[in-house]
């Protein structure tokens, strides 16, 4: 969907995605990553489980929510990536005890 | 804005809508008058129980009525769901009360005795189960939990929509829907009511007061009573989590669209602005006590409301000796005896008179002289 520019050196980070490994740059939000990546980022809303992708990227409207190294609900485009984060993408209402 | 109504309901919230749309079924000409947006509505406070257990120690009479607007509000989802097209979310397969640790557990076993030694009373089949049993029907209950009452009739609903569906279905009716128009007095004249609004006058052969705690000051424009008095209560509401509750209780329950309500306290502050932290806390301590899972979630929303109380925390309906026409209707639980409003006291105030033998024990009379509009806090 993006495309990275080349001017952009940052080093890679590695992040999984329901357990695939995509290639994020260090400073890239979650949002932002899954965004940059191939990945089908779209997460289902809890009520109505329609599709949605990340939106305001700057905490407000709550579109960005995914599961983080286990906690869900978390707002991707106000997390930054580290080395071997999990994130899966949340499909409708968080779990219990995740 | 002058104009003729069979009825005038003063008072839109949930105990005046469903009153109204109970006559607008049955082809009364009505209008309801009310105030804005801005008023203390319980309408928008309430925890959305359907809820019968531990209902009417003290007077037996109030017992049988709830038990009578549970088995009725089947009837008045499916009536609403199949005017409106709304579905209320009604689910009512039990309750529970649970306890936390050996006092209140024996507090709880006490409080079930007495309801099933008071005579006269409907039984409802409550009964205390043992942590054990409890865990059968909610295994994500924590270690603290030590049992807890449950009754088979208890239940819940998505008391906003409720509320939407009673206002969509009172257009649908023809009921007119006048808000900010409180009513600032009632005068009886000739066999009909005269009631000023700031935007004048409305006419109406009968009038029912629903006007929660408005009702103190307008009862005794027309020859009744309203002992009554607000409390706050204050809700703690979780994001939307997975299905993990399957029955409602007495403080907590999730809702059809999986938020997690957290209740509900019981304030004697009036003010509904300014949160107290001290009793949200303590709200949310003992949520995450029962169910320790609940402890990852986060907290969306908290508020504090204002709601109803009799005086001595049963319903009040009466009808006006001396203004004859004029009906009062007061309750704290305007969601649970939702069916009966809409059912019941419409059908009697359509007939104009009450049913002694459904609501004679309601009467202000229990408080002293009638009439009189004068009560002790």
């Amino acid at each position: 969907m993006f495309k990275r520019s080349d001017q952009d050196k940052r080093p890679s980070v590695s992040v999984f995605v329901d357990g695939t490994a995509i290639a994020a740059r260090q400073g890239d939000t979650v949002s932002a990553a899954l965004l940059a990546s191939s990945c089908d980022a779209r997460r289902a809303t809890a009520v109505s489980g329609a599709p949605r992708l990340p939106y305001c990227m700057m905490g407000v409207c709550f579109d960005c929510l995914v599961t983080i190294d286990g906690v869900g609900n978390r707002q991707g485009c106000l997390v930054p990536v580290a080395e071997g984060m999990q994130i899966e993408i949340q499909k409708g209402k968080r779990e219990i005890g995740r | 804005m002058q104009k003729d109504y069979d009825v005038a309901v003063v008072g839109g919230g949930l105990l005046g809508s469903a009153i109204a749309w109970g006559l607008g079924r049955l082809g009364k000409t009505v209008v309801v008058l009310d105030e804005g947006d801005i008023a203390k509505r319980a309408s928008r406070a309430n925890f959305a129980l359907v809820w019968v257990q531990s209902k009417g120690l003290g007077m037996p009479a109030y017992t049988g009525w709830t038990v009578r607007a549970s088995e009725a509000w089947g009837r008045l989802a499916a009536e609403l769901k199949e005017q409106t097209g709304l579905d209320v979310a009604l689910q009512q397969n039990g309750g529970f009360h649970l306890t936390l640790g050996d006092d209140e557990f024996g507090q709880r076993s006490d409080l079930v005795t007495r309801m099933h030694n008071q005579t006269g009373a409907a039984d409802y089949r409550m009964e205390m189960l043992s942590a054990s049993s409890v865990k059968k029907m909610l295994p994500l209950i924590g270690p603290e939990v030590s049992g807890g009452s449950f009754c088979p009739l208890d239940g819940h609903v998505n008391s906003l929509r409720t509320f939407r569906a009673f206002h969509t279905g009172m257009k649908l009716f023809g009921v007119d829907y006048f808000p900010e128009q409180p009513v600032s007095a009632i005068v009886s004249d000739g066999g009909e009511f005269r009631l000023s609004t700031p935007q004048g006058e409305v006419r109406a052969d009968r009038i029912v007061l629903a006007a929660g705690n408005a009702n103190q000051t307008l009862a005794p424009m027309v020859g009744l009573s309203a002992p009554m008095g607000p409390t706050r209560g204050q809700i703690v509401v979780t994001e939307r989590t997975m299905p993990f509750l399957p029955h409602p209780l007495t403080t907590l329950r999730q809702t059809d669209e999986g938020t997690v309500m957290i209740g509900d306290s019981r304030e004697e502050q009036l003010d509904d602005r300014a949160l107290n932290h001290a009793v949200s806390a303590v709200m949310a301590d003992r949520a995450q006590r029962t169910f320790p899972h609940l402890a990852r979630l986060n907290v969306v929303r908290t508020w504090a409301g204002i709601r109803v109380m009799p005086q001595d925390g049963f319903p009040i309906y009466d009808h006006s000796e001396s203004a004859p026409g004029a009906f009062v209707a007061c309750c704290h639980s305007g969601v649970t005896l939702a069916s009966n409003h809409a059912f019941e006291i419409a059908r009697m105030v359509a007939a104009g008179a009450l049913e002694p033998d459904l609501v004679g024990a309601f009467t202000a009379r229990r408080f002293g002289v009638a009439g009189n509009g004068q009560h002790s806090h």
